[in-house]
């Protein structure tokens, strides 16, 4: 693209937006409003870039039911005892005092669209010219017939990150010679698609690392093929032989039922018993979505592929897990990269910035076992109202052990980068 | 998602990635591999062969510049962060002030572990765990250290080494690269290669030399150096967009 095709493109979407912006100005008292639901890598990113880049012409403010944050990214890091729970949990007390963002603390009820305010569950209302809209997943609890959040309390799912992951790591921690975990996988599309079975690998890390060599891991899937398959299916021959099990629906004919206080999961094949059982259900957009109305039939969350504004309100944004944003797998990476193409448009709508082309991009690291780390990447552009991968890797099987011990040395260095691109 | 050919060629990585070192900042990656001769020791060591490793962002001898690090002429016995010209780390500079001097003792701690010793530097090497060694490479350094740095040090002389890295590097600069374009693109750089300029296992870019950096991205381009993640960004992207993103990180300071 040449300079002046680009530069072009700027000042009409500019010129196209600011007339959006205009009745926003006229009512609002003082500064434009932005309002961020959810602190997770989409919200807070959003947060900061809005916040850092309007250098003080935007009030911002970040709803989360927490007051720190503890990411799913690198949790099963936590799982297979590479890092500590701290590690993962980070506190938004720099994006309160490096970048004047106001954190309210608390869960978000709905939205009135026509009067441009959040509710929060305490009654109080929160004034918004822009929302963004970033509450991750919420589950879709009878995907799984037995399973409940009730029943969560004994098999986790720990697919949100917090308790859910310390009490699956301490049933892990329990687990005996001889004794089987069982987990049942989500369907498509879902949080962290090589997440399932990068937790796999480290919860078999865990048990042949206390020497517990007749422990299984039996996986039941509701897939017939997963994210970086070959690359896992290697990893586990060659370093968890005979530990893991992985049947595919058309191997168990389908999940019937799950029954916690048993520890059975009942397929068309066979009853399966685990001392420990980790499903992970169907997932849709976090419910503050749904409430606001811009979540359609699939649960998720369409939106604008040049500017992630939802399709449904032009002055709501929605990013990250809760979107549906084309060839994009719903990860941290995503979430982020979302987050600076909307949080660009936020600004352009509100205080005249310019607007530059969307670029997204994702990379997601998974371990297999100590040092040997495998990635898969994409960047992504606006394609035919889509978000459309333009270039695409993955990590191949029979890599060398140095490359394999880079990728993972690479992922950790993400994370510290990421977590503070993020938490500021 | 599609795979595509890992071009490596059937020689040993830790081959290439010592090739990857001499030419670039990723010495990360190097020094994780122990870049074949300290993981082999198949190869005599001495403190010249140790510095190759170095080299790669180091200067020292007669006339040595500044490059991506400072040059190191007169380093041992230098005080920390001294070296005018040079855009040092704030923890750099706060050593230097603290009173650490690159004695013996003190580079043998900080080449261990630089980011332990100096948390907060901009230097992204990971350490070198072997005490022989550093010894080996720290006699060395006071020996190579006693020529004179170029008159003004400041001035870096980077001058890419192919023709084709060459015209490349001219062409991209050749228009003036427009820093608030490339604080946007910055973003999708930034989720690994933090802003503040901190390297912890991802090397640091911020205040890098514009031609140096322009220089680095056409050899991800061009597969001299091998890492996915990068190729992937740096192909996509056009002669204006590097053009921004080095003028935007060549004028950051790191924190």
């Amino acid at each position: 693209m040449t300079a002046l095709t680009r530069r072009h493109f700027g000042l009409v979407l500019g010129a196209g937006a600011a007339t959006l912006a205009m009745p926003a100005y006229l009512r609002s008292q003082g500064k434009p409003k932005v309002v961020v639901i959810g602190g997770g890598a989409g919200g807070a990113t959003a947060a900061r870039y809005i916040a850092k880049d309007s250098e003080g012409a935007i009030d911002v403010t970040l709803i989360d039911e927490s007051n720190k944050y503890t990411t799913c990214f690198f949790s099963n890091l936590y799982l297979g005892g590479y890092r500590d729970f701290n590690s993962i949990t980070h506190g938004y007390d720099k994006l309160e005092s490096n970048y004047g963002i106001k954190k309210v603390t608390g869960r978000a009820k709905s939205v009135d669209r026509a009067a441009k305010t959040v509710t929060m569950e305490d009654g109080s209302t929160i004034p918004y010219d822009r929302l963004v809209i970033a509450p991750g997943i919420d589950f879709v609890w009878d995907s799984v017939n037995g399973y409940s959040e009730e029943a969560s309390k004994v098999a986790p799912h720990a697919w949100k990150a917090g308790p859910q992951t310390e009490l699956l790591k301490s049933k892990l921690d329990a687990v005996e010679n001889g004794q089987t975990i069982i987990m049942v996988a989500p369907p498509n599309p879902y949080r962290c698609p090589p997440g399932p079975y990068e937790r796999v690998s480290m919860m078999a890390h865990v048990l042949k690392k206390k020497g517990l060599k007749d422990a299984k891991i039996i996986v039941l899937d509701t897939k017939e093929k997963f994210s970086k398959q070959a690359l896992f299916q290697e990893g586990w021959q060659k370093y968890y032989q005979g530990m893991i099990e992985w049947y595919a629906p058309s191997v168990h004919g389908g999940i019937k039922s799950v029954d916690v206080g048993a520890g059975t999961v009942t397929t068309d094949l066979d009853t399966f018993k685990g001392a420990m059982l980790n499903i992970i259900p169907a997932q849709k957009a976090g419910a503050i979505a749904a409430a606001a109305g811009v979540a359609n039939d699939s649960g998720f969350c369409p939106i604008d592929a040049s500017s992630m504004r939802s399709t449904m309100d032009e002055n709501i944004f929605v990013i990250g897990d809760a979107s549906i944003a084309g060839a994009m797998p719903k990860s941290a990476f995503s979430a982020n990269s979302q987050a600076k193409v909307a949080a660009m448009n936020v600004r352009g709508d509100l205080i005249k910035s310019k607007v530059f082309p969307a670029k997204y991009s994702n990379t997601c690291w998974s371990l297999i076992e100590t040092d040997d780390g495998v990635k898969v990447g994409a960047q992504y552009s606006p394609a035919d109202g889509k978000i459309a991968a333009n270039s695409t890797f993955i990590s191949q099987t029979k890599e060398e052990d140095a490359l394999r011990k880079a990728n993972y040395e690479e992922s950790v260095g993400w994370y510290t980068g990421i977590v503070t691109d993020i938490f500021g | 998602m599609g795979a595509v050919d890992r071009a490596v060629h059937p020689r040993t990585l830790d081959a290439f990635y010592c090739v990857l070192s001499l030419r670039g900042i990723a010495i990360a990656i190097t020094l994780i591999f122990g870049c074949g001769l300290a993981a082999t020791g198949a190869i005599a060591q001495d403190g010249k062969a140790l510095f190759k490793v170095c080299k790669a962002c180091h200067e020292i001898g007669e006339g040595a510049h500044n490059k991506v690090g400072p040059h190191l002429d007169g380093i041992v016995g230098r005080t920390a962060g001294s070296v005018q010209g040079f855009r040092y780390s704030k923890a750099m500079v706060e050593a230097g002030s603290d009173g650490i001097v690159w004695n013996e003792k003190n580079l043998m701690k900080f080449l261990e572990k630089p980011s332990h010793f100096i948390p907060g530097s901009r230097m992204s090497y990971r350490g070198m765990a072997d005490e022989k060694k550093r010894a080996e490479l720290i006699a060395w350094l006071g020996k190579a250290s006693s020529a004179k740095p170029a008159e003004n040090p400041a001035k870096p002389t980077y001058i890419p080494p192919s023709d084709a890295a060459r015209s490349f590097t001219d062409v991209v600069l050749a228009q003036k690269g427009d820093p608030e374009y490339g604080e946007y693109l910055a973003g999708e750089c930034v989720t690994c290669h933090q802003q503040s300029g901190h390297a912890e296992g991802i090397p640091s870019i911020v205040g890098l030399p514009e031609d140096y950096f322009v220089h680095a991205l056409f050899e991800y381009k061009t597969n001299v150096r091998q890492n996915e993640v990068m190729k992937l960004r740096v192909i996509n992207l056009n002669n204006e967009e590097i053009a921004a993103l080095a003028a935007y990180f060549g004028k950051l300071e790191p924190n």
